[in-house]
This record gives C-alpha cells, sequence and structure tokens, in this order.
C-alpha cells in the first residue's frame, strides 16, 4: 500500500566550510505524522529544519517535500510553514499586527485571513493587542505557531516549539499539533524535551554530528534498547522488593538515594522482564500504584546513541504520563 | 511503497512582490517609537523654533541667512537647512537607514522575512525604498515645517540673497524649495552608506553611526585648506553647495558637480550594500556575517571612487588650490556692497541709485598685506569704494572679513559710522537694523575670471 510523504530526502548533505552539518541524511515524513528531531547541539536539527523550510539547500542529496523536488534555496512548495531560531516577531507591533502585517505581506487580505481564530488556537485572544516586546518566550512560540498557521499549511516545521511554555502552553500547542495532524498536516520539530517528543511523535529521528543514527517510532527505542531504570510504586513495598529479587532479568537497584522515599523501588530490567514482575506482583496481590522510566526510553536512547553520558536531556512530568504497563495494571486492579 | 504526496495542487511558493515587500517595511518602521517620535519632531520643531527665534531681538546671525530672520520667513527655513546639513540629515539618515538592517539582525528574523518573501534581492529593494521613503517625509517635514513657521512669524518678504540682491518673494521660495530638492542628493548619499553599514557591520553599532561619523568626517575636512578638488569630490558638498542659488548669476558649477558626486556615491554604497546582502548566508550558523568581507567590499571601492573623484576634478575644474583668491574677495564684497547700499538707500528714503551708476569697488587684502592675499582666513580686510551721482568725492568703507575654506564669508563693518559703523540705522520711521553694518557672501571656488 503507498504511503504519502510530506518530506522525502535521501543522502542530504550539507557542509558549512570545513563544518560538515549533515552527512547522507535520509528522512521519509508521512502525511499527518507528527515527526521529532532530536539530537545534542550541533547534531545538525536546525540546519536540517532550514532545508525543510527553503532557507538552504543541500550540497548533494535529493529532497521531496510535497511532492515538489527542491534544488536551489528558498525554492520550498506552497504549503510550508514554521520557524527555526525562533519565530520572528517585531517587538513593536501588537501581536494581532504582526500578524496581519504578515498576511498582507503574503498577499492575503488582512481582514479575513483568520487571525482571530489562529490567535484563539493558540490562546492569544487576551493578549492579542499587546505589543510583543512584552511577551514572554513562551507567548512568543505560541505567536509563532500561529502566524504559521496562518498560511493553512500542509508541512509545519518547528524548531524547539516548547521552549519557555508552562505546562498550560505545552498542552495547549500539543492540542494544536495533534488536531494539525489529525487534519493532514505533517509537523516535524525538534526539541530538547524528551517527554514533549514521546507526547507527541509517532516517529523520530535522533541525530548526532550530521548522521542519524535512529529513526522510527519512539516506542521501538524501548523494544531495541538497553536495560532501563523504573520507579516502582506499590501498596506493598517489602513484598515488590522480594517479588522483583525472584524475578529473572529484574535487579534492584539500591542507594538510589531519598528523593524517591521508602515505599519506591527502582529496578533495571529489559521490557519483558519488566512484564513478568508485573504478573507477578498481580498475582502476589501487590497493587501497582505506578511503573515509570526513571529516564524515558528516548531520553535513554539520546543519551547512549549520542554518548553524551554526562548530560541529561530535559524531561518533565514523568508522573503525568504513566507507561502503558502502569496504566494496564491499574485497571487490571480494579 | 512510498511516495511523496502528490503534487496536484503544490507549486513552488511565489516569492513576494517589491510593493507587499515595501508596505510591510513601511509597517515596521513607522511603528517603531523613535521613527515615530523622530517624524514628530522634524514636522512641528523646526517650525516652533523658525517663529520663536524670528521674534526675537539676537538672531543667530552667526549661521548663513540667520541675520535676515526677523525680515522674512524665507530665512528661516535656510537656516534649518545649513543645520540640517550638519546634524539633522545625518542623523535621520544615521536612525533610519542605518539601522534598516541591523534591526532584523538584533531581532533574529533574517530567516523568518527569507521565508516569508523568498527573495533577498526583494528584500533589499523594499528595505531601502521604505528607508528612502521616511527619509523623504522627515525631510519635508524639516523643509515644510520651517518655511510654515517662518512665513507665518514674520511673513512673505523678500530675502536677501548672498549677493546683497533682493529676491522676490515668489522667487525667494523658489530657490528655498530648490536649495531642500538639492539636498536631497547628499542625504541620499549618506542613506545608501548607512545602508551599507547596516549590511556589512550588522548589529554592531557602528553600522548605526556611519552616516553620522561620516558627515562628522566630512564637515572637519570641509573646515580644512583642501583644494577645491578634494572638496568638490567628497560626497557631502551639496550640503555647502546650495549657497550658490542664492547669488546672481546662480553658482550652478558647484552644486552640479556637488549634486553629481553625491549621486554616486549613493548608487555606489547602495549597490555595495546589494552585493554584500545577496552574498550572505543566512543559514551558515558559523558564519560571523559579512563583517570581514565589509573592508574588501565595503570600503576600498569608495575609497577609489574619492580617488578617482579627485582626479577627475582635479583635471577637469578650472581652479586650484583653495579656490579663494583676491580678486574674486573683492568682486563678491564689492557687488554686495552696491545690492545692499541701494537697500539702505531705500531704508532712509533716499533718492534711489542703481548698481552700476554706484560703481562699486573693492581693494582686498590680507594679514595687512603680509601674506598672499588668497586662501581662507579671519584677517582679509577690504576697502570699499563707490560714486554717487552728482557727487564729486568717492565714497569709501572698510570691512573686516572671515573668509571660511567653503568660500562663506562674514563681512563686518569697520566704518565710516554712518555708512556701515553702527549696526543700526536712523530711517524716517525709527531705526532700523544696518544692512551694511555686516552682511554674509559668498566666493565662487569654481570661477573662471582670469586673476586680477
Amino acid at each position: 500500500m503507498d504511503t504519502l510523504h510530506s518530506v522525502r530526502a535521501r543522502g542530504i548533505t550539507k557542509c558549512f566550510g570545513d563544518v560538515v552539518a549533515l552527512d547522507g541524511i535520509d528522512l521519509d515524513v508521512p502525511q499527518g505524522q507528527i515527526h521529532g528531531l532530536v539530537g545534542p547541539n550541533g547534531a545538525g536539527k536546525t540546519t536540517l529544519l532550514g532545508l525543510l523550510l527553503g532557507l538552504a539547500v543541500a550540497d548533494s542529496g535529493s529532497l521531496e517535500i510535497l511532492g515538489t523536488p527542491v534544488r536551489r534555496a528558498l525554492a520550498a512548495p506552497d504549503g510550508v510553514a514554521g520557524f527555526v531560531d525562533g519565530p520572528g516577531l517585531y517587538p513593536s507591533l501588537t501581536a494581532r499586527q504582526n500578524l496581519a502585517a504578515l498576511s498582507v505581506l503574503r498577499g492575503g487580505d488582512a481582514r479575513t485571513a483568520g487571525i482571530d481564530e489562529v490567535l484563539d488556537q493558540v490562546g492569544l485572544t487576551d493578549v492579542a493587542d499587546d505589543r510583543t516586546r512584552g511577551y514572554s518566550l513562551g507567548m512568543r512560540q505560541r505567536l509563532g505557531l500561529a502566524a504559521a498557521l496562518l498560511t493553512k499549511p500542509r508541512l509545519l516545521v518547528l524548531d524547539e516549539p516548547s521552549n519557555g511554555l508552562d505546562p498550560a502552553g505545552r498542552r495547549h500547542v500539543h492540542g494544536v499539533l495533534n488536531q494539525l495532524a489529525a487534519g493532514g498536516t505533517s509537523v516535524v520539530l525538534s526539541s530538547h524535551r524528551m517527554d514533549d517528543l514521546e507526547a507527541l511523535c509517532s516517529e523520530v529521528t535522533i541525530l548526532a554530528t550530521g548522521r542519524v543514527v535512529f529513526s522510527g517510532p519512539p516506542g521501538k527505542l524501548a523494544a531495541e534498547n538497553r536495560e532501563l531504570d523504573y520507579r516502582l510504586l506499590t501498596s506493598d513495598a517489602r513484598a515488590a522488593r522480594e517479588e522483583a529479587a525472584d524475578t529473572a532479568g529484574i535487579r534492584v537497584v539500591d542507594g538510589v538515594g531519598p528523593r524517591y522515599g521508602a515505599e519506591v523501588l527502582v529496578v533495571r530490567a529489559l521490557v519483558p522482564a519488566l512484564d513478568e514482575l508485573v504478573v507477578r506482583l498481580v498475582h502476589a496481590g501487590v497493587a501497582v500504584r505506578e511503573l515509570t522510566p526513571v529516564v524515558s526510553p528516548l531520553a535513554a536512547a539520546f543519551l547512549a546513541l549520542t554518548e553524551q553520558p554526562g548530560e541529561q536531556p530535559e524531561q518533565s512530568e514523568q508522573s503525568e504520563q504513566p507507561t502503558r504497563q502502569s496504566t494496564e495494571q491499574e485497571e487490571d486492579g480494579r | 511503497m512510498t511516495t511523496t504526496v502528490a503534487a496536484d495542487h503544490t507549486t513552488v511558493a511565489r516569492r513576494v512582490s517589491v510593493p507587499r515587500g515595501y508596505r510591510f517595511e513601511l509597517v515596521k518602521l513607522v511603528s517603531q517609537g523613535r521613527i515615530r517620535l523622530l517624524v514628530l519632531a522634524y514636522w512641528i520643531a523646526p517650525g516652533l523654533f523658525v517663529a520663536a527665534v524670528s521674534r526675537q531681538s539676537t538672531l543667530p546671525s552667526d549661521t548663513l541667512f540667520g541675520r535676515w530672520m526677523h525680515a522674512t520667513g524665507w530665512a528661516g527655513p535656510l537656516v534649518i537647512l545649513g543645520f540640517a546639513g550638519t546634524w539633522a540629515l545625518p542623523l535621520l539618515t544615521s536612525v533610519v537607514a542605518g539601522d534598516v538592517f541591523a534591526s532584523e539582525d538584533r531581532l533574529g528574523t533574517w530567516r523568518h522575512l527569507l521565508v516569508a518573501v523568498r527573495s533577498p534581492r526583494r528584500i533589499f529593494v523594499a528595505k531601502a525604498l521604505a528607508s528612502l521613503s521616511v527619509i523623504l517625509l522627515l525631510v519635508a517635514g524639516l523643509a515644510c515645517s520651517s518655511a510654515v513657521g517662518g512665513v507665518l512669524a514674520v511673513g512673505d518678504h523678500p530675502l536677501v540673497g548672498l549677493d546683497g540682491r533682493l529676491l522676490a518673494p515668489s522667487d525667494a521660495a523658489g530657490r528655498v524649495f530648490l536649495a531642500w530638492v538639492c539636498v536631497l542628493a547628499p542625504t541620499l548619499a549618506l542613506a545608501a552608506i548607512g545602508l551599507l553599514g547596516s549590511v556589512a557591520l550588522g548589529r554592531s553599532p557602528m553600522g548605526l553611526l556611519l552616516p553620522a561619523f561620516l558627515a562628522l568626517a566630512m564637515q572637519v575636512a570641509q573646515m580644512l585648506p583642501l583644494p577645491v578638488a578634494v572638496r568638490l569630490a567628497l560626497p557631502g558638498y551639496a550640503f555647502i553647495a546650495w549657497h550658490g542659488l542664492f547669488t546672481s548669476p546662480a553658482q550652478v558649477g558647484p552644486l552640479v558637480i556637488g549634486i553629481v558626486v553625491s549621486l554616486v556615491w549613493a548608487v555606489l554604497a547602495t549597490v555595495l550594500a546589494c552585493l554584500l546582502f545577496l552574498r550572505r548566508d543566512f543559514t551558515n550558523p558559523t558564519a560571523d556575517g559579512p563583517a570581514r568581507r565589509a573592508l574588501t567590499t565595503g570600503l576600498l571601492p569608495p575609497a577609489g571612487l574619492l580617488v578617482l573623484t579627485v582626479t577627475v576634478l582635479t583635471v577637469a575644474v578650472p581652479s586650484v588650490g583653495s579656490g579663494i583668491r583676491q580678486d574674486k574677495v573683492q568682486r563678491s564684497v564689492a557687488t554686495a556692497f552696491a545690492h545692499l547700499y541701494r537697500l539702505q538707500t531705500r531704508q532712509l528714503d533716499r533718492p534711489d541709485v542703481t548698481e552700476a551708476r554706484l560703481r562699486a569697488s573693492a581693494a582686498c587684502d590680507k594679514g595687512a598685506g603680509q601674506v598672499t592675499p588668497e586662501g581662507p582666513g579671519n584677517d582679509w580686510r577690504c576697502v570699499v569704494s563707490w560714486h554717487l551721482p552728482d557727487v564729486e568725492a568717492t565714497g569709501t568703507a572698510v570691512y573686516q572679513l572671515d573668509v571660511t575654506s567653503d568660500g562663506r564669508f562674514v563681512a563686518d563693518g569697520d566704518g565710516p559710522k554712518e555708512v556701515n559703523g553702527y549696526f543700526l540705522v536712523r530711517t524716517p520711521v525709527g531705526d532700523a537694523p544696518n544692512p551694511l553694518w555686516q552682511f554674509d557672501g559668498d566666493v565662487e571656488l569654481l570661477s573662471t575670471a582670469p586673476k586680477g
């Protein structure tokens, strides 16, 4: 069966002088997919996003966007929108004026461009007539997204769209992106926030020093990956520890410090062994209240694949995203 | 199997047209507080200044036409024009053109703008046109405001020219208008240099200040005893050459040369700015902007143009040295004196006498005859002689002259008291300013008249 792709890149290479920013990159983004780009600073994410926006052209390789081969700079097809290196906003204009000026620039009519609608979509209606000089980073990000939405894009390219967003703002933006994807718009975004990428993206591409080191669904990382540490909160910590010790492939990690509390157990395991532990706990009558990776599979893979043992990617609100196992266990427990 | 999204409705996005880009740039410029403040100031302050100063007893007589501000409303816009060429126009070109590209660097909006417009060339054209429009609006404000302020405060009266001749109000108005139009050329040159600085130096403050620094440097250069050819080759010479419009016949030569040189500078700087801008790589994270190329691309061609212009003018123009010679000074002083003598005669209600019958002449020396009588200096001394019909004796009056290196001079009357020794004359209707006490004049640096 055919899969429609909004982006199809093969062997993309881009150099800046002696610096190889992208080295033979392949990238496929199906229509309606939210695709994440992750990698350490200098991995080539922004360069790749710039190519998708048409800001530059690859030195070698082929790039098709929305079915159109892109062979020269600033020749991206109609329907591509987004931003790299932050949204381009003019601080002396209000949010509404910024959008109106952009709309007129693109040949539209500011009155019928749907400015109010996109402002409402990103939750900026209340501050639409304030100059953007006073906007927080999160508000600027949301306005940048609104500017992109004005064009009714079929491919949305976003560089760190969650920077500076508070939890409510992040949820708002996630809602907008999911809605767009459901409507058939493809979204390519870069982020250092693993929780964002895991929550949003059906596929991620991990870049390191200009090369793709992983591409696929985030879930695949857990299966492919080595052992992970999981935080286990049960109704009976002592029984849980005994069950864990008796389960093949499970190691209890001691000395994790007081931050988790005495009732929390940290175990190290592959997913199959973890499944076995959950079954054993249920049979032993121990309720599983929470089972969460200490570091998400994506974050762990990021650290492993990009060989950055000393760095921790941003990860927050882990407790808001219980794993599939814990959710299922709670349902079973009822 | 995979396919890319069908390209049925997908076309390469069209570039934004220049008019739409121009409008976008104008919106951005006009939304800036400092631009609004400048527009307000340039359209209101000159009028208020001229109206207020014209009604004071002490006039800015050290400024060209300042001593006539009480007599006619057309002196005010010329005083403002002299000030504008020194400070206001370089400042406005700095603030507007010097920042129009640098502001995008500062705000980090280049990539956004490129994605939206999709043509660096059109971005450049739109930005250049928008900054030019704002600059023209501001220059128009200076001119209109000062003219309206002067005419409302003092009235639409004749203006005394730099050769002492009385210009009818309509003639004066036309020349004032022409003078303001002429200074648009050096303003354009400064604006283009501002664009070049803005593109070449990015967010560096030097980019913003380049026109102001250049204007200051040119002012200093004009004060030095430079050869005429070098003086004329500077892009700001038309800020001075408009003085020639207020003599009879008008000193058109230096003015035309000044305008042409300014326009050549404007074109060169704009082309260089455009080339630098088009060569800039906005995607290269390691690029440090075109600053390193600024020395070769941005500095060497203007330096080459200056050398070329000086060479061409040295060969083409008839004057050598400072252009200020004894015969020219004598002719200018005598001509101005004759015209102003008629003016004084009318004030005193005496029978009119024509300049031809006065047969005024001047004998000037410099440094009490101890130095060669040429070049600028405040040690010029002239004895003016004239004849009255049916009077045997020849009238004489003495003037001390301060001649500046741009050819302008101030003649300060040194007696006799009844002619030029006192600042007031007693007229039938009361005391009035004595036009022969002090007057401004202009020596044409390019005069082809033989040495006398």
